[in-house]
């Protein structure tokens, strides 16, 4: 098959060459927040869609790789760029930790139980100001790039994407992305045929949360400030699962077309309609809700494959 | 040495006795019909045997070993496969894909997988659905599924439960045949659960046991079970 490659080629090349066909910085700015996104969306789909663990606390291991940076930053001497490395080193026990706890819980209790550890690690920041600054936060000085350039950033975030995504479409194919969606769909038909389910979920989640850490990690590099109300709300756990939702649970590129659509709209829509943002913003949420209840993925499907479905279906 | 050994099964479920100090063996390659009326104990004997269920006390052996207190997943790996009485299919995924999912007990190589999982499409005779979804197939097919599924997991003993509940005289004649064809053709031992059907127990089964309040009531070849005093009570009462 070459089309995938030829059209894969062809993706490629627009994303390494789009901060020059873009060059406004407000446009470069919006590029990069869009990909952080994808890595999000990305990120939180290996739990939330493969795994069907829907986690609403994936701020949580966001702030850890942000507050990793700051506290690099404003402890030491080293680059806070180490938190790409530094950030799920310190998230994976922690996920494991979470991940002990909370699975024992199924469904939505489990997602309850995923808020409330979110909110535990956004009040500790909150607290803890010897370490975290408190609700002051953390300013960081730049290390390695001047602020102003923003080419550094584009690429760097672009490679982190694309690690993630591929890394996605690498556990869909294989034996793991298998049983995990067995977890999504039966955890007692998973187990009856060999799945040790709760070692899945924990290896969903510790990918799932160390992705998420380093991106949470570029995200302090980025922006150069660090508080709880910026990489801890509960909305931005939120944001995060509606992304992947909206573009279809479960599927590669779901979350990647669901970040790209909402973000790039949001801040559309944010210099459009100033005040008014949000309701555009909620209209559309519901608008595909309501006509693409499988998310844009699955819409898709239905346009494109409809008669392939269709002669699946009635084949018994 | 038998296969499976099971002494002295117990299950309370607070002051029910689901099952009551239940023993049987089932030899390699023989197929062995557990029967008895709604609420025998049948669906517990299988949770017991399958760790879906912690027994009250008994154990069962499987090669040598005792499964109590092992789970689920532990159990299935160690050989002794199981189907579900309300049909269990991975709905969102495709009949070839369930079946592959059970190929990767055996294998993390992916085309080693498939063509395990291709092999067990063919001898369950679901080539013709192998890419529709599991969520869209008929009751029949479904059973047959969760059939392939676990035999793709490559058990050397497989429990089915209420193998014959809700298909047509075409598609029990179809199910008879597959579970004869799975010790004939495979050497997998079986026990298979049935509310009803008496005659179709009998013709695949080497051996049957009879449950009534989750006790065995009485166990011998079809023939002899069938003029049992006991059992017809059990059936038919006084």
């Amino acid at each position: 098959m070459k089309r995938p490659a030829f059209s894969f080629s062809i993706l490629a090349l627009f994303l390494i060459a789009s901060p020059f066909i873009f060059q406004a910085r407000y446009s470069q700015h919006v590029l990069i927040l869009v990909l952080l996104y994808v890595t999000l969306g990305s990120a939180w789909n290996i739990l939330g869609g493969f795994a069907g663990q829907l986690s609403l606390g994936h701020a949580a291991f966001f702030g850890f790789g942000a507050y990793t940076a700051a506290i690099i930053a404003s402890k030491t001497a080293l680059s806070p760029w180490f938190a790409i490395i530094a950030g799920p080193a310190v998230v994976l026990p922690i996920a494991l930790l979470v991940g002990w706890i909370c699975f024992r819980l199924r469904g939505p209790y489990f997602t309850l139980a995923t808020i409330a550890v979110g909110e535990v690690v956004r009040l500790l920041a909150l607290n803890w100001s010897q370490l975290t600054g408190g609700a002051v936060g953390v300013v960081i000085r730049p290390s390695v790039f001047s602020g102003t350039n923003k080419l550094p950033y584009y690429y760097i975030v672009l490679v982190i994407t694309a690690a993630t995504v591929a890394l996605c479409y690498v556990v869909s194919q294989r034996k793991l992305g298998y049983y995990l969606r067995a977890i999504r769909e039966d955890e007692e038909t998973a187990e009856s045929i060999g799945i040790d389910t709760t070692r899945y979920k924990l290896v969903a989640l510790s990918i799932s949360a160390s992705l998420t850490a380093i991106a949470g990690a570029f995200y302090a590099n980025y922006f150069l400030f660090v508080d709880p109300t910026i990489v801890l709300p509960l909305a931005l756990s939120v944001e995060i699962v509606l992304m992947a939702i909206i573009g279809g649970l479960g599927t590669v590129a779901g979350p990647v077309l669901g970040a790209v659509l909402l973000k790039l709209s949001s801040e559309v829509f944010r210099n459009e309609f100033a005040q008014a943002n949000l309701l555009i913003y909620g209209a559309l949420l519901v608008l595909v809700i309501l006509f693409m209840p499988d998310g844009l993925m699955g819409g898709f499907h239905r346009l494109f494959r409809f008669g392939a479905r269709k002669t699946q279906r009635v084949s018994a | 040495m038998f296969l499976l050994e099971v002494n002295g099964l117990t299950k309370r479920f607070g002051g029910l006795t689901a099952v009551d100090s239940l023993s049987f063996n089932v030899s390699a390659g023989e197929t062995v019909g557990i029967i008895g009326p709604n609420g025998a104990g049948k669906t517990t004997v299988f949770n017991l045997i399958t760790g879906f269920h912690r027994p009250t006390s008994g154990e069962v052996v499987f090669e040598g070993a005792n499964l109590v207190g092992r789970k689920p997943h532990e159990i299935a790996l160690a050989g002794v496969g199981r189907t579900f009485q309300v049909v269990k299919p991975l709905r969102g995924l495709s009949v070839f894909e369930n079946i592959l999912v059970g190929a990767f007990a055996r294998t993390g190589d992916r085309v080693e997988a498939r063509r395990i999982a291709q092999d067990i499409i063919e001898f369950t005779d679901l080539v013709a659905q192998r890419e529709a979804l599991a969520d869209g197939l008929p009751i029949g097919l479904r059973k047959r599924l969760e059939l392939a599924r676990s035999l793709a997991t490559g058990p050397k003993l497989i429990l089915l439960d209420e193998v014959m509940s809700g298909l047509n005289p075409t598609e029990s004649t179809e199910a008879v045949e597959l579970i004869r064809r799975l010790r004939d053709e495979r050497g997998i031992s079986a026990v298979a659960g049935v509310e009803h059907v008496m005659q179709v127990v009998m013709s695949i089964s080497d051996r049957v046991i009879v449950l009534n309040h989750g006790r065995k009531i009485a166990e011998g070849t079809p023939e002899e079970v069938a003029v049992d005093r006991e059992v017809i009570t059990a059936y038919l009462g006084e």
